[in-house]
């Protein structure tokens, strides 16, 4: 009888490919990991709400509609994949500084991953409950078991060797990272961040936690098992400690790295690790920043992981006087609330976005910025009493006596387009040869279209005078509206709110002009570089239709940096602070990146950057519409067209954004 | 009252005893552009503001100088800051901040 049980305990054990070595699934050295975990876990869940907390009640709704909504979610898992997991952006722009954040991110996942997937196969007690040790088991998994040889599976082998597989891709990312650290410019990177002290322990832990793993799970490997780099080392480990006296006070080590990894991490940047996850969820519920430190922007400054990306993007570091400025500094600035320093950071800025476009984690620090300059500059005063009148004067002019019939088309050349004569002359020329009829808002003098005011954080200010000029324009019953000026552009886009007329800028209406027919140009033997103004390129995703037009009229050359890396004219709106002298190095830069391929001639799409390159630059500066007029072709008959109106319906989404 | 045909002018006599040394100390060093200037008035012929109401960089200026610190404020309230100022001033002041700063350092109070 005795016999009998113990047969098949004896029998049911050999079924088994592993065996709880202890049961109680227990052992004093996991408490150092116990207490980091609970202590991070907690600080998150408290983190969580109090950035909730600060979001106003229309941004929790739209948060929460966004979590149901089954194209976020997909978008979200997308995004959380591909941007946390696997960190896209940065392969895209530097591909082993990529491979870097993947193998650790990704590697570590999926040890965590698999490491579940071991217990829940193997010893299921302890998946999942945790009075069995659920939190911390499944970490040190290989401690606690047994595997046992009189029963060898394809699928034990298998997960075997993907843990050691994935422990060494998550090493070769250390190996790399630390090789950074001691010589950055080796990944292509000019500038890199100098860590704070919480940001040093968190980083040392980090490069300690998988060397560690490594050795602990290689010292039980002939117990718990292992594949091609456990079992190995164990063999080595064997004979050369000739005993296995160090395995206690490896996994000790390996614990008290991970509990204190996990303490240091809400001070130190590896925050983001956590953050990035929740921005993500933010961003694709469609929030705002509003607050320049509560609320979404908390989750923007957390989400920051300091790697230093901006500092190279920054056309601000032309000078390296200015690397204090960068958006990184600016973050770090923002969670010590150092309020002094956020200020004069917050007024430097160019807001030309390129760090925002560069930035892996898209940390929207422009945002945060105008934000932030609202708080000191919202409540200067201002007196627009005079803006009734002239939103009058404005139309009232122009509309004239032709019987009340009104233009489609309506063309807002924009205060700095002003400034430019020749710009408003081209787009004359091409509204008459292309046979459109409009009317010309602001010929006669206009107001601005606040995105300066709002840039400066003068946000009321700014809504008074958009205000007018939308009833302005929607008054005036038009379809379309044709703008010169890129920053007038995009702050009509996102913050008029026009329904059922169609915004354009004149690089958009030329190039459908040019593709329909209307409007004929010749083929020179010129040749262009296209400057991508800010807040038409990178602000409003228009890149493709300034090129299309100027290669048809001659040679397209490349600029050294252009599109989204494109770098500011140096005449930005934005700044605030900076003055004469550093924007004229930044517009060096700009225009050396410019003539990389010698061009004969710099064409832009901005009155500003006109304006700004204009005599600085060695050969001549042209605006789009400039060129095309230059180049129209010879009429051949004055062609009638039946419609005087732009040729498209308003309501197509027939221009690419 | 018998019209004469012609009025008297409210006087523009100013004292520039009232000239505050320190609150100008104060804006210079927020924008030492501040004494950069040479009222010039390219700044006041190209505002996109003073079409429609008297703004005035170079004005606000010259007042600040006399002393005359509210009619500065007001030839600047109507400020838009669309910098069409920065880019004609021949002596590159940053006009937008230092309209900015002078609202700061004299309109809130
Ligand atoms: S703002 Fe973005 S690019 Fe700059 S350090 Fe932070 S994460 Fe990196
Ligand atoms: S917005 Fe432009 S100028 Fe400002 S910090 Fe970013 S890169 Fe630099
Ligand atoms: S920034 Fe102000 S003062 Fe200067 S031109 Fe524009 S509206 Fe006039
Ligand atoms: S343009 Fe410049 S120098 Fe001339 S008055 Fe205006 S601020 Fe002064």
């Amino acid at each position: 009888m005795i016999l009998t049980i113990l047969t098949t305990a004896v029998d049911s054990i050999a079924d088994q490919e592993v065996i709880d070595r202890i049961p109680s699934g227990y052992s004093n050295f996991v408490i150092p990991f116990v207490v980091g975990m609970v202590f991070i876990l907690i600080y998150l869940l408290v983190g969580f709400i109090r950035i909730l907390n600060h979001i106003p009640w229309e941004d929790k709704k739209k948060f929460l509609i966004s979590l149901i909504t089954p194209a976020t979610i997909l978008k979200n898992i997308k995004d959380i994949i591909f941007d946390c997991l696997l960190h896209v952006k940065i392969w895209k722009r530097k591909p082993l500084l990529g491979y870097m954040h993947s193998s650790i991110a990704f590697g570590w996942f999926m040890l965590i991953v698999l490491g579940h997937i071991e217990v829940a196969l193997f010893v299921p007690k302890h998946f999942g409950s945790i009075s069995e040790g659920a939190l911390f088991y499944p970490i040190f998994y290989r401690f606690f078991v047994w595997v046992n040889p009189a029963h060898e599976t394809l699928r034990s082998n298998l997960l075997f060797f993907l843990m050691d597989f994935f422990l060494l891709y998550v090493l070769s990312g250390i190996a790399l990272a630390m090789f950074k650290r001691i010589k950055s410019i080796a990944l292509g990177m000019k500038h890199t961040t100098k860590p704070s002290l919480p940001d040093r322990i968190a980083l040392y832990c980090l490069w300690l936690i998988f060397p560690l793993r490594l050795l602990a799970e290689s010292f039980t490997a002939d117990l718990s098992g292992g594949s091609f780099l456990t079992v190995p080392m164990n063999f080595l480990f064997k004979n050369f400690f000739g005993n296995s006296l160090n395995f206690m006070p490896t996994w000790w080590a390996y614990s008290i790295v991970l509990g204190l990894f996990f303490v240091a991490m809400p001070f130190s940047r590896y925050m983001h690790i956590v953050t990035e996850v929740l921005l993500i969820l933010f961003r694709n519920a469609g929030l705002k920043v509003r607050k320049p430190r509560k609320g979404l922007a908390e989750a923007e400054i957390y989400a920051c992981s300091s790697c230093g990306l901006c500092l190279d993007a920054c056309p601000m570091n032309i000078q390296k006087k200015n690397l204090k400025y960068s958006s990184v500094y600016f973050i770090r600035f923002l969670r010590r609330h150092n309020t002094k320093k956020i200020n004069e950071i917050a007024q430097k800025c160019l807001m030309c976005g390129k760090c925002y476009a560069l930035c892996p984690v898209s940390v929207d620090s422009p945002a945060i910025r105008q934000a932030q300059r609202a708080t000191f500059n919202n409540c200067l005063p201002y007196d627009y009493g005079y803006l009734a009148k002239a939103a009058d004067t404005g139309l009232a002019n122009n509309y004239g006596d032709d019987g009340g019939k009104q233009p489609e088309v309506m063309y807002f050349a924009g205060c700095m387009s002003h400034l430019v004569p020749v710009i408003i002359e081209s787009m004359k020329k091409i509204f008459k040869e292309a046979g459109i009829d409009y009317v010309f808002a602001d010929e006669d003098g206009g107001i601005c279209c606040g995105r300066p005011l709002l840039l400066a954080g003068r946000t009321e200010a700014a809504g008074e005078v958009m205000e007018s000029n939308k009833k302005m324009i929607e008054d005036s019953g038009c379809k379309f509206l044709v703008l010169s000026c890129p920053i007038c552009y995009k702050v009509f886009n996102e913050e008029y709110n026009l329904k059922g007329i169609k915004i354009i800028h004149h690089t958009q209406l030329i190039d459908r002009l040019i593709d329909t027919g209307r409007l004929e140009v010749t083929k020179s033997d010129g040749s262009f570089v296209y400057h991508d103004p800010c807040d038409l390129g990178r602000g409003s995703g228009i890149y493709e239709e300034p090129r299309h037009i100027l290669s048809g009229i001659g040679e397209l050359k490349k600029a050294s940096k252009e599109r989204d890396e494109s770098i500011c004219c140096g005449g930005s709106l934005g700044s605030l602070t900076l003055d004469y002298k550093d924007r004229g190095e930044i517009t060096q830069g700009s225009i050396e990146s410019l003539l990389a391929e010698k061009p004969r001639e710099i064409a832009t799409a901005c009155p500003l950057c006109f304006k700004t390159f204009g005599d600085k630059a060695p050969v001549p500066v042209k605006d789009i519409a400039q060129i095309v007029c230059e180049h129209l072709a010879q009429k051949q008959e004055d062609k009638i067209y039946s419609e005087p109106g732009i040729p498209i319906a308003p309501e197509k989404e027939s221009f690419a954004r | 009252m018998t019209d004469f045909g012609y009025s008297i002018n409210t006087s523009s006599r100013m004292n520039l005893d009232d000239f505050d040394k320190e609150s100008f100390d104060k804006l210079a060093e927020m924008e030492p552009d501040v004494r950069k200037c040479m009222a010039c008035g390219s700044c006041t012929a190209s505002c996109t503001a003073g079409k429609f109401h008297e703004t005035s960089l170079r004005s606000a200026i010259l007042a600040l100088q006399n002393g005359q610190e509210g009619k500065a404020i007001d030839f600047l309230k109507g400020c838009m800051l669309c910098g069409k100022c920065t880019m004609v001033c021949p002596r590159g002041i940053n006009t937008r901040h230092l309209i900015l700063s002078i609202l700061k350092v004299y309109g809130t109070k």
